[in-house]
């Protein structure tokens, strides 16, 4: 244990993962800040620096409205979604029942599948009429719906989907918190005459309140990073009624290639995620812990 | 104040879990206001018993009497009796009146009733400036007080007790022993208190059942398992230290045991409590020779660990300062009323002695 590493080669050790760190994370984070103020560059002109020029166009940008409502509705329809699936999902598991591996994997699969699998499978799913849902429709006589095609559905389609996907996660978590709730306390609520429900809502979900601000938080978070499903199922169309805050930074930074926006967009978005990792903290600092 | 407590019976109590007997057979009963210890080893069946006698498990065969009413189809809820669990099994998201009160709650017993049962109980057990606490910022007996207040704030006449004492530290344990003991008399409440600790079941019941592998190898009252112990696992599991068992080979037996004894000499087991052998073994009815391994001072007496001839350990429990010394070879011997004689094979105790 004592023998000592050459500093030389100690130095390269230490180099090396800064260097990765550097190059891949604080450089570009401290570009795109930088970037922010100044606009963009073209064969023509070089880049000047123009202040809070792009920051005042951001909040003119209309899109970015649109964007940010989609996000927020997205994060609040989903999110409550999930986690009573995930709930009831890993309480099915939980209980002492026949075949509960298989339904625990069958659960926990679309968990396991890569984002763009996942979303090539219900692109699939969704096609119009060939499609399982249109099918679906089509047996109960209703004619069929374009889901990803048209205004009203393409953004609930999607989130449909990230539920289907996410619960399976999240049922993981609330599964080891349900295996770690004393079965004495259930016992001793049963010997007062609490039913099964009562007993649910009184212990059980007290107990597994760490886990849902665990889950409900970092789901949040998730929700403003998404961007995988967008790209392969709309690109944020139509009208970009599904389009949500990351693929509009994509859309900004790599289809328009207006990089002094996109820098803008990002400074916006790492700001929004610091707010809520700090939140966080807060909230499972204070609130989580019982013992 | 509090209900008059009711009587316990049980008939032929048996549990299985597959196949395997968890319970073979267990018969007990408590008269109204007594108090029944299950005491045995980790995995001789007691805590099961508890868990059927609570209605929180169904048995496979037998039957459970509460006041004369067979209850043992009856749901844990309806069996009207509190329960105090090992690790307390406080709700930890609720304060200590919370705690309390939930069966209250639960039962929908009038607000007003459930304060004045609060207060009442509260006064009881000490408990009234910590009633806005969270459980886990109470000491280890701080919470068990809220445990058994929480089963007396119901006024029930049965209290089922799962090892209540085991997570408290010495000092604080022979405390509260005397406190739910004297809860037991004071308010007229049947307990049935299950241990693995003998000097507890000793201490603090008017009957013991002793468990041995799912089946209840003796029961009496506490001296009645102390000076008669019905066969060599209750001799070897009562009294700190346990009885000696020697073989007979190794004792100097008296002319009466030969004539009165029916059974082979090399089957005769002869138990003796270390507290009843004295040293040397002058006109003594039994007596042994062995040397010294080793001596413990204890306070009050000297342990004296002992081989006898053919390799066999025991201990002797010695008064007085003149301890004999360690390599020493020495006599001890004990008269026949303190010997206890056993069959080695049965387990059975063969005579009183």
């Amino acid at each position: 244990m004592n023998k000592r590493l050459p500093f030389g080669l100690a130095m390269i050790m230490l180099v090396i993962p800064c260097l990765l760190l550097v190059a891949f994370t604080h450089y570009p984070a401290l570009r795109a800040l930088l970037n922010s103020f100044w606009n963009n560059a073209s064969s023509r002109r070089p880049s000047k620096f123009v202040g809070v020029e792009n920051y005042q166009t951001l909040l003119e940008d209309d899109r970015l409205v649109q964007v940010m409502l989609n996000s927020t509705f997205y994060a609040l329809g989903t999110i409550p979604l999930a986690i009573g699936l995930a709930i009831g999902m890993a309480l099915l598991v939980n209980a002492k029942l026949p075949g509960t591996s298989l339904m625990r994997l069958s659960f926990f699969m679309p968990t396991m599948l890569p984002m763009i699998a996942v979303a090539n499978i219900w692109l699939f799913f969704y096609a119009p009429g060939i499609g399982l849902a249109s099918q679906i429709l089509g047996v109960f006589g209703l004619p069929p719906i374009n889901f990803l095609g048209s205004t009203e559905t393409s953004l609930i389609s999607m989130m449909f989907v990230a539920v289907w996907k996410e619960a399976g996660l999240f049922m993981i978590f609330y599964l080891a918190a349900l295996q770690a709730v004393p079965e004495n306390l259930k016992d001793a609520a049963r010997l007062e005459g609490a039913g099964p429900v009562r007993i649910f809502f009184n212990i059980v979900l007290p107990l597994l309140r760490p886990t849902t601000i665990f889950v409900a938080v970092n789901a949040l978070i998730n929700a403003f990073r998404l961007v995988d499903h967008v790209i392969v199922m709309t690109r944020g169309g139509p009208n970009n009624s599904s389009a949500l805050l990351l693929y509009y930074v994509y859309e900004v930074t790599f289809s328009q290639r207006d990089f002094a926006y996109g820098a803008t967009l990002t400074v916006l978005m790492v700001c929004l995620l610091g707010v809520l990792a700090a939140v966080q903290y807060w909230v499972l600092n204070r609130k989580a812990h019982y013992q | 104040m509090s209900a008059p407590g009711v009587s316990l019976e049980v008939r032929d109590l048996r549990k299985s879990w597959g196949a395997t007997d968890v319970l073979k057979g267990v018969n007990f009963d408590i008269h109204a206001g007594g108090f029944l210890t299950l005491l045995g080893p980790s995995g001789c069946g007691k805590s099961t018993a508890l868990k059927l006698i609570s209605g929180l498990e169904t048995v496979t065969g037998g039957h459970i009497l509460i006041g004369d009413q067979d209850v043992t189809g009856v749901a844990a809820a309806e069996r009207n009796l509190g329960m105090v669990f090992q690790n307390y099994a406080l709700f930890p998201h609720m304060s200590v009146a919370e705690n309390i009160i939930y069966g209250l709650k639960v039962r929908k017993v009038p607000k007003a009733k459930q304060q004045a049962s609060l207060k009442r109980v509260a006064e009881l057990m000490a408990l009234s400036p910590l009633l806005d606490r969270k459980p886990a910022q109470l000491s280890g007996g701080q919470q068990q007080r809220v445990a058994l207040a929480r089963v007396l704030v119901s006024d029930r006449p049965l209290v089922l007790m799962d090892e209540p004492l085991s997570n408290l530290d010495a000092k604080l344990r022979v405390e509260i022993r005397s406190e739910i003991r004297s809860l037991n008399k004071q308010l007229g409440i049947t307990v049935l208190y299950v241990t693995h600790d003998q000097s507890e079941a000793l201490s603090m019941s008017d009957t013991v059942v002793l468990m041995s592998d799912g089946q209840a190898s003796q029961i009496g009252t506490p001296q009645e398992l102390y000076d008669q112990p019905a066969n060599t696992f209750a001799a070897s599991f009562i009294g700190t230290p346990p009885m000696n068992l020697l073989a007979a080979a190794d004792v100097t037996l008296p002319d009466w045991v030969a004539a009165r004894v029916k059974t082979d000499h090399a089957d005769l087991l002869v138990g003796v409590r270390p507290e009843t052998m004295t040293l040397g073994g002058a006109g003594a009815d039994f007596s042994a020779t062995c040397k010294v391994l080793s001596v413990e001072y204890e306070g009050s007496v000297f342990l004296v660990h002992l081989v006898s001839a053919s390799g066999a350990r025991f201990i002797l429990a010695h008064h007085g300062a003149d301890a004999p010394q360690v390599g020493e070879d020495i006599t001890v011997s004990w008269d026949n009323d303190a010997a206890h004689l056993f069959s080695s094979a049965s387990g059975q105790r063969l005579s009183s002695g």
